[in-house]
This record gives structure tokens, sequence and C-alpha cells, in this order.
């Protein structure tokens, strides 16, 4: 019976285990794929760059403002938004596993941040690159 | 001496009267405002309205402003104090519901147009008036939207004052 009841109560443990696990609905590398396909219908679209994706991460735009100015030269660390200073996780997959696996959440941000950055949404080839990037970031 | 004893009571009188017309003041100031205010602790929650209005800052209890003027903030995402803050139309339904469900609910100023600012309100103001300029002005508080610089607990919606501590 004391066994019976053990096994019950493990059972209860591990599927509230399970519950508790955070859904990661994508993988980073699948987003970076469906952005992929995005950027392949583009005319002249030959593949995406980290360097280049690093250059436009750090490059100020518009406003004097660029990814940088609130995710930090090194997106494996932790940033502080512009303006409320409140923080930021790290934007880095390799330092925060939640980043980059929910693409309405990819696009919801892509879309807020390039138009407070560059007063623009950003293309695709723009997005690939800097995924391509931030996937290059080691912790 | 019965004289300056008379004296001693007319003054204590008169700066009770004093004290009782400001609390009155006070508290009349406070029913104006739309605001509830119980022991400054808020329990409403929703986990959209904390995940997306707690991205950038903290998601500021929805008793802190009336329904119209969530209605006008939620209305202007896209442009939202200078950032694009747009949510999808799912997102932007329930938050606004959620808003309006809970708002302050008491009698408010009277404005052209609805108040888009916590910190611009009366009861705000009336609640910091002790608030040293230079305190406002440390770069660790950096502006007034910045409820946790200072109510150490504010991202719990506990703004008690036992909370309170004011960086320096």
């Amino acid at each position: 019976m004391l066994r019976v009841n053990f096994i019950l109560v493990l059972i209860v443990a591990v599927t509230a285990g399970l519950a508790a696990t955070p859904a990661l609905a994508e993988m980073p590398v699948e987003v970076l794929a469906a952005i992929k396909s995005e950027a392949s219908g583009m005319p002249g679209f030959q593949g995406f760059s980290a360097e280049r994706g690093e250059k436009f991460f750090k490059t100020k735009h518009n406003h004097n403002l660029s990814c940088s100015s609130c995710h930090t030269d090194n997106p494996a660390a932790q940033g502080k938004h512009s303006e409320t200073d409140k923080v930021i996780k790290p934007l880095a997959p390799a330092a925060n596993e939640e980043r980059f696996t929910d693409m309405k959440k990819v696009a919801k941000w892509f879309k807020r941040n390039c138009n407070d950055v560059l007063d623009r949404e950003c293309t695709p080839q723009e997005k690939g690159d800097v995924l391509t990037y931030l996937l290059t970031v080691h912790k | 001496m019965l004289i300056n004893v008379n004296g001693f009571i007319r003054r204590y009188i008169c700066v009770m009267l004093v004290s009782a017309l400001a609390s009155v003041m006070i508290s009349e100031a406070y029913a104006h405002d739309g605001v509830e205010h119980e022991g400054q602790k808020y329990q409403a929650s929703n986990p959209r309205w904390k995940e997306d209005c707690g991205a950038c800052h903290i998601a500021y209890p929805p008793q802190m402003l009336p329904a119209e003027s969530w209605r006008a903030i939620m209305a202007g995402l896209d442009k939202h104090f200078g950032s694009d803050a747009s949510l999808d139309a799912d997102a932007a339904k329930e938050i606004t519901e959620f808003l309006e469900k809970n708002a302050g609910t008491k009698k408010h100023e009277v404005l052209a147009k609805p108040l888009l600012r916590i910190t611009e309100g009366r009861w705000f103001k009336s609640e910091h008036r002790e608030v040293a300029a230079r305190d406002w002005k440390n770069p660790k508080v950096k502006s007034p939207a910045n409820c946790g610089a200072c109510h150490t607990t504010a991202d719990r919606g506990d703004f008690s004052e036992d909370n309170v501590k004011i960086p320096r």
C-alpha cells in the first residue's frame, strides 16, 4: 500500500514538473529558417551574414539609437531600457534559452524596436543577419 | 495666569481646527482623482497585462488611471510616449478589458483630454509632495515613471510606505 502511494506521489510530482516547464514552441534555428524563407523571396538574396548583423546591431541609426543602446554591445549580457532603466534579459540564445523561441514574439519585438530605432520595419535580410549574429554569440 | 491658560487653549483649538481642515482638504483631493486606495496594495492581475505592459516598465496598476485614460493609451500604442509598443489585436483587446474592469472608479478630475500620465495626476503629486527635488533628479531614479526606484515592491503591486527606500 505504501509503495502504491509512493508511486502515485511520484506520478503527480513528475506531471506537475512537466506542466511547469515553459513550452518552447520553436527553436531559434527554426525561427531563422522562417525568416530565411521570407528573405528568399526578395530579389538578390544571397544568404545571411553574422558580420553584417553585428555591424547593424551596433550602428546608430535614427534618434542616435542602435540595438545596443538597450541590449548593450554584448548581447549575452543583461541590458537596460534606455528610457525607463528596466532590466532587459540577455538577447543571445546562448545566454537566455527563451529568446527566439516564439515566432509571434519575435515579430512583435522586431516591429516595435525597428520602428523606434530606424523609423521603419526591418527587412527580412536585416532580421536574418541580426539573428545569425546573435546565434554566434557565446556566453 | 488664568488669561495665559485661556490663551494657550485658544491657540491649541486653533491649531487643531486648522489641521482638521487640512486633512479634510487632503482627503477631498484624493477622492477626486479616480484612484482607489486600499492600503496601497493592488491585487488585480492578468498574465498578458503583466507580460506586455511590464516589458519596458513596471505594469502600472489599472487602478491608477480611470477607464477613459486606459482606452486612450491602448488606442495609441504605436506611438506610446515616443516608442512603438503595438500589440496584436487579441492581446490589445484582452488587456484593454482588464484595464477597464479594474480602472480607478472614484470621481476624478474633469479634463478636456483624458490624463495619460499617472505622474501628472493630482493624486500622484499629492502623494509625492514630500519627495525632494534632488531625489527626483537622482540618476538612480531617472524618471517619476520609474516606480521601482523607490517603491522596492512596486513590481508586486505593493506601494506601501514601509517598502519605500529612496536611493541616495
